[in-house]
């Protein structure tokens, strides 16, 4: 379980035996050579450079092939990615290529947020792998492993130092992918700029603590070309895919009514360097720093966040089982505070509304009394009035009928009289 | 020196007949008396340099004038670069060819698009710019006049990174906040990575975004119809030419047994001269040769005129608004309307309205009855 290696038989003495004859297991790396042939080989590339800088014709130039490719737009609103994998087959090697390119890099005004799609893509990726890994049922020997094994960083050829995205972008990539830096469109500088370009760009990378892949140096058969490669990173490349008739052969260059650029002529450009160190001499060692280094500090922040850890408060080294039943009471018991915190508040606030209707009843309790005793008053009131009215009509009736009694018997008296 | 002296200039002859001396006045000598007037003044031009650090602005402007204006020049590294902000800073040299003086100022603008986040980089550019424009504006206007200095930015050469695919949003908006301000000659800079058919490419690329985004460059004035037909034909090749794809040196190399500026590569040699090569001779001749005078004139003819008609209509308006007859500046009487005029006409211009509506109806009535 943990990254170093164990030796399993320390405790036992272990002897050097000399064989009597040719018993055949130096035949195992052949067997593994064969077996891992025909399962076929996986890589990834992921191109980061500004639009236009020709990350694609590189492409095409290192795997003599034409991918195909739209050019893209300088007014992309943001920066994203695009992944394409292809199937390519050379002898009887297959080997399935996926090519990540990043379309809207450098275009925008405000490039603060440019570096943030390329390292969520690259995450996703190790994310995916390690659902994998932790799977009940897996089946890793068949899974497509999409995780970047190189990023090859595309350099404007300015001739004075790096761009300060180009600083930023590489810093927040190197402890999760192996960054190759290569000088693109270098027929553009001449060899003393270009020396001095290289010794800039490198002693930048150095002083900003930005960790750049290096060639492998511990293997004898390779050490000393590789050694020899990495004092001449950045590479300057120089990509086409038309040919040009130079002397009676036809090869890949760039036709200028000055000259004619070899691409597969070293004095003219880094490219040849290129591709023997990333295709013909390092690509295995690639693929083994992603699972190895990439992928495991990514695995281990990721587990660590989860709240795994390898030894528990007393140094006891801690299983994985043991870890996730204490996790998952965790959990549980999280679960269980959660689900009585949000009763009490459900409790509490029907106790409130409660309250507050009551209240409500009782005022209107109050403003229906309040409305009977004035209804009641008002009601006296007009008997009152009524009572008054009547007795004013009685006596005016009474009044009335006084003076027509009254009338009555005045007539008489007015007869008499005459 | 101007290549095509297009003016013929006739030293009266002295002969025996009488006659032609009477017929010839003299005014043909004008030409020669500006000439001379203004050799003995001398010029001036101020030039502006803007694009990204590395675009090679340095180097061409010292090819341009054959000499070195950035002798101990400090470059920043990326690290100090990520939050840089743009600075102007002017060089001021004296330079003199066959008795005419030149006072070349060149304005460059380090940290132009160095920056991780580049919005509104271009402020500090278009604010120098107006800030000329003011103050030849006071100086225009104020009392003494007889020691103006022209200050301000008559051309700016704009440097396009030929690693594209044409313009980049940051290049738009650039030219777009100046192309009122000053004359713009977009550049395609390193011309030296782009081979013939991918130069075409790109000119015609940038030439058709130019158009779409509505930016005005500065456009050569048109030949007169009466120029020999060699002429009009260089001119419309220069036309057709642009933008200028260009290549600058700072070293002198050997090449076909003569010394010439240019770059050595492995693989070849570009000199810059060679007409093959790149469009620096076409960019020289026509900022030098032939239109340095006309660059002046837009300038002061166009775009100072724009700012100075706008700053005045500001300052009506703003007049207008106070009631107020102080002026910030001191101008001279202008025959600015008062309140009380204003509203006169005003209140006229409603009247005119009005009754033309009435004839309208008039004229629509009388039309219905027939």
């Amino acid at each position: 379980m943990a990254a170093t290696d164990v030796d399993v038989f320390s405790n036992e003495e272990k002897r050097n035996l000399s064989l009597g004859g040719h018993v055949g297991f130096d035949s195992l790396p052949d067997q593994l050579v064969s077996k891992s042939v025909t399962q076929g080989f996986c890589f990834n590339i992921l191109c980061v450079g500004e639009t236009g800088i020709g990350k694609s014709t590189l492409m095409n130039t290192l795997f003599n092939t034409t991918f195909e490719n739209e050019e893209a737009s300088h007014y992309q609103n943001g920066v994203y990615l695009r992944p394409r994998t292809y199937d390519l087959q050379e002898s009887n090697v297959h080997l399935k290529l996926t090519i990540v390119d990043t379309v809207g890099f450098g275009d925008q005004i405000n490039k603060d947020e440019s570096y943030k799609p390329i390292v969520d893509y690259i995450d996703t990726q190790f994310e995916n792998y390690l659902q994998e890994e932790l799977k009940i049922k897996r089946s890793l020997f068949n899974y497509h492993d999409t995780r970047i094994h190189i990023c090859l960083y595309f350099i404007a050829p300015t001739g004075h130092s790096l761009k300060s995205l180009d600083l930023v972008t590489m810093k927040k990539l190197d402890s999760k992918v192996n960054i190759i830096p290569i000088i693109a469109k270098a027929d553009t500088i001449s060899k003393s700029e270009l020396h001095k370009f290289k010794i800039k760009i490198m002693s930048e990378l150095v002083s900003n603590g930005v960790q750049i892949y290096q060639f492998p140096t511990d293997d004898e058969a390779v050490s000393e070309i590789n050694a020899s490669m990495n004092a001449h990173l950045p590479f300057a490349v120089v990509g086409s895919v038309e040919e040009v008739k130079v002397g009676n052969k036809s090869v890949r260059a760039r036709q200028y009514p000055w000259g004619v650029v070899q691409v597969e002529n070293e004095s003219h450009c880094d490219f040849v360097k290129l591709r023997e160190m990333l295709i013909r001499v390092n690509m295995e060692d690639l693929r083994e720093q992603t699972h190895a280094r990439h992928y495991e500090l990514y695995r281990r922040c990721k587990l660590e966040e989860m709240g795994f850890k390898d030894t528990d408060p007393d140094s006891q080294p801690f299983s994985l089982q043991e870890t996730y039943e204490t996790k998952r009471k965790e959990f549980l018991g999280d679960l269980q505070q959660k689900e009585e915190q949000m009763r009490q508040m459900f409790v509490n606030k029907v106790k409130e509304t409660e309250a507050e209707l009551k209240e409500k009843e009782k005022e209107l309790h109050e403003k229906f009394e309040q409305l009977k005793r004035m209804h009641q008053d008002e009601k006296r009131k007009v008997e009152e009035k009524r009572r008054d009215l009547e007795d004013e009509m009685n006596a005016f009736n009474r009044k009335k009928m006084a003076s027509e009694t009254l009338s009555l018997s005045q007539p008489l008296k007015k007869d008499k009289k005459n | 020196m101007t290549s095509n002296i297009r003016y013929k200039s006739r030293i009266p002859v002295k002969t025996e007949d009488s006659m032609e001396e009477k017929q010839y006045v003299g005014f043909a000598t004008l030409p020669n008396q500006v000439h001379r007037k203004s050799v003995k003044k001398g010029f001036d031009f101020t030039l502006m340099v803007a694009g990204e650090s590395g675009m090679g602005k340095s180097t061409l402007v010292n090819s341009l004038f054959l000499t070195d204006l950035y002798k101990d020049r400090k470059l920043l590294n990326a690290e100090e670069r990520i939050n840089q902000t743009v600075e102007i800073i002017k060089h001021t040299v004296d330079i003199e060819e066959k008795g005419v003086k030149l006072k070349l100022t060149i304005v460059d603008t380090p940290g132009f698009g160095d920056a991780v986040n580049n919005n509104e980089c271009w402020k500090p550019i278009t604010d120098y710019i107006d800030q000329q424009f003011e103050q030849y504006f006071r100086d225009e206007s104020g009392l003494n006049r007889k020691n103006i200095q022209d200050n301000r930015v008559h051309c700016c050469l704009y440097f396009i990174p030929p690693f594209g695919h044409g313009l980049r949003p940051v290049d738009v908006e650039f030219m777009k906040a100046l192309h009122e301000k000053v004359n713009i000659i977009p550049l395609i800079a390193k011309a030296d990575c782009l081979t013939p058919t991918e130069i075409k490419k790109l000119k015609d690329r940038i030439r058709e975004e130019i158009d779409k985004f509505g930016i005005k460059v500065y456009q050569f004035p048109e030949c007169d119809s009466d120029e020999d037909e060699e002429f009009k034909q260089l001119d419309k090749e220069l036309k057709e030419c642009t933008p200028f794809a260009v290549i600058g040196s700072n070293t002198v190399v050997e090449a076909r047994g003569q010394r010439v500026r240019g770059r050595l590569y492995p693989w070849g040699i570009v000199e810059v001269e060679n007409q093959s090569h790149c469009d620096f001779v076409k960019l020289r001749n026509m900022l030098i040769r032939s239109h340095m005078h006309d660059l002046k004139d837009v300038t002061c003819d166009v775009h100072y005129e724009n700012y100075r008609a706008q700053c005045i209509q500001e300052m009506t308006s703003k007049l207008a608004q106070d009631n107020r007859m102080e002026s910030p500046i001191p101008i001279l009487p202008l025959s600015t309307p008062d309140v009380d005029t204003e509203k006169l006409i005003k209140m006229k211009d409603e009247e005119l309205r009005r009754m033309q509506e009435m004839l309208n109806k008039m004229q629509q009535q009388m039309h219905d009855k027939d």
